[in-house]
């Protein structure tokens, strides 16, 4: 069972008022960069890169980090996650980061992605964008902007689809089978 | 994909686990470059190096590896362990088990040991050379190191000089280039070339200058000084006449041909010091590499859930 969230208007919408959100929330874009957690995050960090100079006239440096090696789950997953490459080449120490995701769901990954940052630097400030926040936080973590708020039950997952990865743009809720059922990003 | 408790040899390898390692490296090998160049994703796990044969490149790089991944590392070495007052190989591996080892990292002068102990113990055995039979992470830091400077392996000339009779690294690298699609030669004396070769779809070669012809990647292995005088070559003179890689030689491979060694190198014997130094020496960068790829391999055998 599968329900459409978000649409690519809707996306497009979102990542606009978000990205006029980050200029204001910062007074314009001094020590700005963004920092988009593999994959999802990636692509969404460099289109708002690219909204954020049509607006501000700024190129605004973009970074990917893959939290492989920061997770908690490694004892408890059925199979290693794919270490794809992070690339921030930019000194992170003092930096005002904007760390980017598709999904905020247990905050597991983006303390994993906290971590990572620090261990390159220490940053000015880390601020978080996400897509779709969807709720069940397992730690005490907040988005400073959000796309879109969606209460989900633990039997449903959401999926991000982005025409970077050859799919349409547009945000699903699924329905998991019982034996599915997974707990954690 | 990589879904096993043990690194033992690259003959039980698949493809896509080989790759996978090899990818998996790139990513530790950004970590190697940072100023904090250790992550906290192995924490609070144990390693032992276990090593019954003296090694100071191998056991060190492993160590880092077991470090920059954040496990507590134990070196067990045996002039100072139980095992000269009598101990078997299985009693000392359970000792080391029951210390709270994660991952075994074990050096034995027998073929087939890592295999055993990987029977009897529920930690990760990682073989680091097991008599002639395998060392597989030095194999899989040698594909890392010429993807790194080819970008593919398939359809790359290698040779691998020198004694592959004895030596555990060339095995390792045959069955790891030959998985990958590279072409392989060997080229030694005949004395020291097994017959088991015949039928794998290698070319043999027993002059330097017929084998090195248009080769993409040149492995020299380290002739062992303690086969002198057993019959294999006639002395180490007449091995570096024959089989040394001189400038000369290598001119007979393609311009932009890499040459590798697995060290401890006999410079002047089986490689000419100003190649070892020159730029086609990738020597050094394979150290290097070496790290990346044995993170990459205790990485993906922790975790698991099994």
């Amino acid at each position: 069972m599968t329900k459409e969230l978000m649409n690519k208007n809707d996306i497009e919408r979102a990542l606009t008022r978000i990205a006029h959100e980050i200029i204001e929330k910062n007074k314009g874009t001094e020590k700005l960069c963004l920092v988009g957690i593999q994959r999802g995050g990636v692509h969404l960090a460099k289109r708002l890169a690219s909204k954020i100079k049509l607006i501000e006239k700024k190129d605004i440096p973009v970074g990917s980090l893959d939290i492989a090696f920061y997770r908690d789950d490694l004892n408890i997953r059925k199979e290693q996650p794919i270490v794809r490459r992070t690339e921030v080449p930019f000194e992170v120490t003092d930096l005002k980061i904007i760390l980017v995701d598709d999904v905020l769901f247990t905050g597991r990954s983006i303390r994993a992605a906290m971590d990572a940052l620090m261990d390159m630097g220490r940053p000015a400030i880390i601020q978080l964008v996400v897509l779709i926040d969807r709720g069940h936080r397992e730690l005490p973590i907040k988005s400073d902007y959000v796309g879109k708020n969606i209460p989900t039950s633990l039997s449903e997952t959401v999926e991000v689809n982005l025409v970077e990865e050859g799919l349409e743009d547009r945000v699903i809720l699924k329905k998991l089978e019982t034996e599915e059922v997974k707990h954690g990003e | 994909m990589v879904n096993r408790k043990d690194l033992l040899g690259i003959k039980e390898l698949s493809v896509p686990e080989i790759n996978l390692i090899l990818d998996t490296a790139a990513g530790f090998k950004d970590v190697l470059g940072r100023d904090i160049k250790k992550v906290p994703t192995l924490r609070g796990k144990t390693t032992v190096n276990l090593f019954f044969e003296p090694s100071t490149r191998t056991r060190t790089s492993f160590e880092l590896a077991a470090k920059r991944l954040s496990t507590d590392v134990i070196n067990f070495s045996v002039p100072t362990s139980s095992v000269v007052k009598g101990e078997s190989l299985i009693d000392t591996a359970l000792t080391v088990q029951a210390l709270g080892a994660d991952f075994i990292i074990i050096r034995h002068s027998s073929s087939g040991v890592p295999h055993l102990l990987s029977k009897k113990l529920r930690a990760s055995v990682i073989n680091a050379g097991d008599g002639t039979n395998e060392h597989p992470t030095q194999a899989l830091l040698d594909a890392f190191t010429i993807k790194e400077k080819k970008g593919e392996i398939e359809g790359l000339t290698v040779a691998i000089v020198g004694d592959i009779a004895h030596s555990r690294v060339a095995k390792s690298n045959i069955y790891c280039l030959t998985k990958l699609n590279a072409r392989v030669r060997l080229i030694g004396p005949s004395t020291l070339i097994p017959d088991e070769i015949e039928g794998m779809g290698i070319d043999v070669f027993h002059k330097m200058e017929d084998g090195l012809k248009n080769v993409d990647v040149l492995m020299m292995l380290r002739i062992q000084m303690e086969r002198q005088g057993k019959g294999f070559f006639p002395s180490t003179d007449e091995y570096s006449k024959n089989w040394g890689l001189t400038l000369e030689r290598l001119s007979l491979a393609k311009d932009d041909a890499i040459v590798m060694h697995p060290g401890p190198m006999n410079r002047g014997i089986e490689i000419a010091s100003e190649i070892a130094d020159g730029p086609k020496s990738v020597i050094l960068e394979q150290v290097t590499n070496g790290i990346a790829v044995r993170m990459a391999v205790m990485y993906l055998l922790a975790g698991v859930k099994r």
